[in-house]
């Protein structure tokens, strides 16, 4: 174990690697599943393409992904662009779903009720809908947020800097201490960055404090990884 | 009620395209642009292989550039030589520690090779134009065909040649580019008739699985390098290899033009220090003592007095 | 484009499809890890969450284990297990068995719990004992769930299973590796190619069985109706909870 107090800086290093890697790509695929979600659940023809085509895109494995997308869009191989790129498309495979599933759990008397009282179909889907999907979709998001950091490190083998290069390295000077505090670094910077949406879930959703909803929220999160 | 939370989607909105706008200026100034373009004209891009004993090299390198007061990006763990030659042919990387064969290889396939002068000729002339080596040091981590001392001596093997020796089915280990690599399993077949069982791709660079692999007898024959300090811990005997049939790889900077006469100066110092025993210290190091690349160049460069 | 040209000449290429090295040689081991590590994984995790589902204790623990477990890296878990027991499948059959547990413990018991209390008080009424409440009752209404569960399991392991060729000689994942390090994109686009083929087909075949498992009468069984039916998202709303709209009808 005295590699990690001796490394502890280099530890450190990755982790900001890795936070470059991870935080856009969770936020971007967020913002991009929106639309496409919202297709998904508003009419279904587009439900039935968009859902097929999140589900063929969650099953390619991720390491041609990263190895492949340079030549498609134009960046270097080793470049954090390219990899934060293949990291968001997974983002959006998942949660796309996620999207569609939670506007649809949004009462269709509520919809109607927003609609009677004069929303319009835009506001109607930021006032009403969104934020009613709200618990959904931030279960959905903490889903995103733990895979994506540990799908991350995958591109150390492409050599791409993140906590996985710390897997390689040690790897290949058999140290056992480095995959260790890289496995344990990756698991913890997971678990942060979850709380962290818990809290921004409930400073954006104040009627979803645990005492209103507790095991409910709870119950999509399981309910979301078995069909994730 | 809702409008408040209009409110608080918006604010969400802004704090998330904030971010993501933050951190991917952080990823690169530019996040169109090329990792190294991003530099200052005056900082000297160093590149590593993904293989600790290079950057170690590689650390070292960078510690002397800046003594020497110049500004050093480091690149780090870049792949194998398929991933980051590109990037140094297109002047993306100004400094990278090769080595004379195998790189020799990579650039001609037509490559003889021959002696470690013979070699380090050949790839002065092989590198494109933009392209320059600067001295080799005597250092070299070269390709062996290693065996377990238990395995030399039942079939009494000396060098390559010899393994026709053996007798029983031979099953070879390395890293999965070497199947289909010159001095491969299909050469040792082709150019000395021994019979190979089996190729089993160990993604370790002759690390310690290929080693244990070896040691425990799942392979018989393992491709690695000369200075591993696991061939002295784990007594391991590298076969000789009098047909030159691995070229010789002594460790040599590649540089781009960006290397004027004062940093190649720097670099010539460093690879004269750096003999072969030096090499196989450095990496006992890493391996066993497991040091930090940095602390292990800080505290050579310091003996050599060359910081 | 070239490189998709490349691909289908690496793909037709009869050479490829012979020898131990061979395409369905790699097929063959790369669907057989896989069922071999859905079934370890399985044995550990579906007693255990029927166990939660039944009682309702453990829960909260099982769900923390489950979201940690999910973040661990695979590429991580196999160098480390590598470095203890070498080459071969063990460290990959470790690595990718963790990475399967938690979407098949949660479907045992998100399977369980979507029942209806009901059902499970009627069937204590009548005088079953807890044994054939669990096996008679429980397990079969909960099962497309579970199915479920091992379905997302079974497409990630087909995906990441690919890494295992990181260290072994071993499935499409060698495709890859080899491809990448002798620049090779055809051969390595090819492997990805069969890869989500691969994945494609296990996904078929595991709808079909979620469809067949449901039981007779039970009309909501598949997770997107229990999800859809549920008043879980709307108590925020404080809505008239329609318990009528339950999941699982009785026969």
């Amino acid at each position: 174990m005295t590699w990690i107090w001796s490394n502890l800086d280099l530890v450190w290093d990755r982790t900001f690697d890795h936070l470059v890697l991870s935080v856009p790509s969770i936020i971007l695929s967020f913002l991009i599943a929106l639309p496409f979600g919202w297709l998904a659940h508003r009419y279904r023809t587009s439900r039935a393409v968009i859902l097929t085509t999140v589900g063929l895109l969650y099953a390619i494995p991720s390491l041609p992904l990263f190895i492949v997308l340079p030549f498609i869009v134009g960046t270097s191989i080793r470049s954090p662009l390219n990899l934060i790129i293949a990291l968001t498309l997974y983002g959006v495979a998942l949660m796309v779903r996620v999207v569609a599933d939670g506007l649809g759990s949004v009462d269709r008397d509520v919809q109607q009720s927003a609609t009677a009282v004069g929303f319009s179909g835009w506001t109607s889907f930021w006032q009403v809908e969104l934020p009613l999907a709200g618990p959904v979709l931030l279960a959905g998001l903490r889903v995103v947020a733990v895979s994506t950091v540990s799908l991350a490190t995958v591109g150390a083998v492409i050599g791409a800097q993140s906590l996985g290069s710390l897997f390689t390295d040690g790897f290949q000077r058999g140290i056992q201490a480095e995959i260790i505090a890289g496995i344990v670094a990756t698991v913890l910077l997971a678990l942060v960055l979850d709380a962290l949406l818990v809290v921004i879930g409930r400073l954006l959703m104040p009627w979803t404090r645990p005492s209103a909803i507790g095991v409910t929220s709870r119950h999509d999160v399981v309910a979301r990884e078995v069909t994730a | 009620m809702f409008t408040a939370h209009r409110g608080r989607l918006t604010l969400i909105g802004a704090v998330a395209v904030g971010a993501v706008v933050a951190l991917a200026g952080c990823a690169s100034g530019d996040p169109l642009a090329e990792p190294s373009s991003s530099a200052a004209d005056s900082t000297i891009v160093v590149g590593s292989q993904a293989y600790y004993s290079n950057e170690i090299i590689a650390e070292i390198y960078s510690q002397a550039l800046e003594a020497g007061g110049f500004t050093v990006d480091r690149q780090f763990q870049i792949g194998q030589r398929e991933v980051y030659l590109p990037d140094i042919e297109a002047g993306k990387i100004d400094v990278f520690p090769e080595y004379t064969g195998s790189l020799l290889q990579a650039l001609d396939k037509e490559a003889v090779g021959g002696t470690s002068d013979a070699t380090y000729e050949e790839l002065q002339a092989a590198l494109p134009d933009n392209l320059r080596v600067l001295d080799k040091a005597d250092a070299s981590d070269q390709n062996s065909w290693t065996v377990t001392d238990a395995f030399a001596s039942e079939y009494s093997l000396t060098d390559i040649a010899s393994l026709t020796n053996v007798t029983e089915p031979i099953t070879v280990g390395g890293n999965s580019e070497l199947e289909t690599r010159p001095y491969g399993p299909t050469a040792l077949t082709e150019k000395y008739g021994i019979d190979i069982a089996g190729f089993v791709p160990v993604e370790d660079s002759g690390g310690p699985l290929t080693v244990k692999a070896l040691v425990d007898g799942d392979i018989q024959l393992a491709n690695i390098y000369t200075a591993d300090p696991n061939i002295k811990t784990n007594n391991l005997v590298a076969l000789s290899d009098p047909d030159g049939l691995f070229f010789a790889d002594n460790v040599v900077p590649v540089v781009s033009q960006k290397i004027d006469d004062s940093a190649a100066a720097i670099l010539n110092q460093v690879s004269a220090a750096l003999t072969a025993d030096t090499l196989v210290d450095l990496n006992a190091q890493s391996k066993n003592d497991q040091l930090s690349a940095d602390k292990i160049a800080t505290a050579w460069l310091t003996k050599e007095k060359l910081v | 484009m070239t490189f998709l040209l490349e691909t289908l000449a690496w793909l037709v290429d009869p050479a490829n499809w012979v020898g131990s090295g061979g395409i369905p040689t790699r097929l063959a081991q790369h669907l057989l890890f896989t069922l071999v590590t859905l079934v370890v994984a399985s044995v550990i995790a579906v007693p255990i969450g029927f166990l939660i589902g039944h009682t309702g204790r453990g829960r909260g623990l099982a769900v923390a284990t489950s979201g940690a477990f999910r973040a661990i890296p695979t590429l991580g878990l196999l160098t480390l297990v590598a470095l203890w027991v070498g080459i071969g499948l063990n460290a990959p059959y470790v690595a990718l068995t963790i990475l399967a547990i938690p979407p098949i413990l949660a479907g045992a018991y998100t399977g369980f719990e979507a029942i209806d209390r009901k059902i499970v008080d009627a069937a204590r009424a009548v005088g079953m004992s807890e044994a054939q409440i669990v096996l008679r009752v429980e397990v079969p209404l909960g099962l497309p769930l579970l199915i479920g569960g091992i379905r997302s399991a079974a497409l990630q392991v087909v995906a990441t299973a690919t890494l295992a060729a990181y260290i072994a000689d071993f499935g499409l994942g060698r495709y890859l590796f080899a491809g990448l390090r002798t620049r090779d994109y055809g051969e390595m686009l090819g492997g990805s190619i069969l890869v989500i083929l691969l994945a494609i087909v296990l996904e078929g075949a595991f709808a079909l069985v979620q469809k067949l498992v449901v039981p007779r009468g039970v009309t909501a069984g598949l997770p997107t109706d229990i999800r859809d039916g549920s008043s879980r998202s709307r108590p925020v709303m404080e809505p008239t909870i329609e318990e009528g709209n339950s999941h699982v009808h009785s026969t």
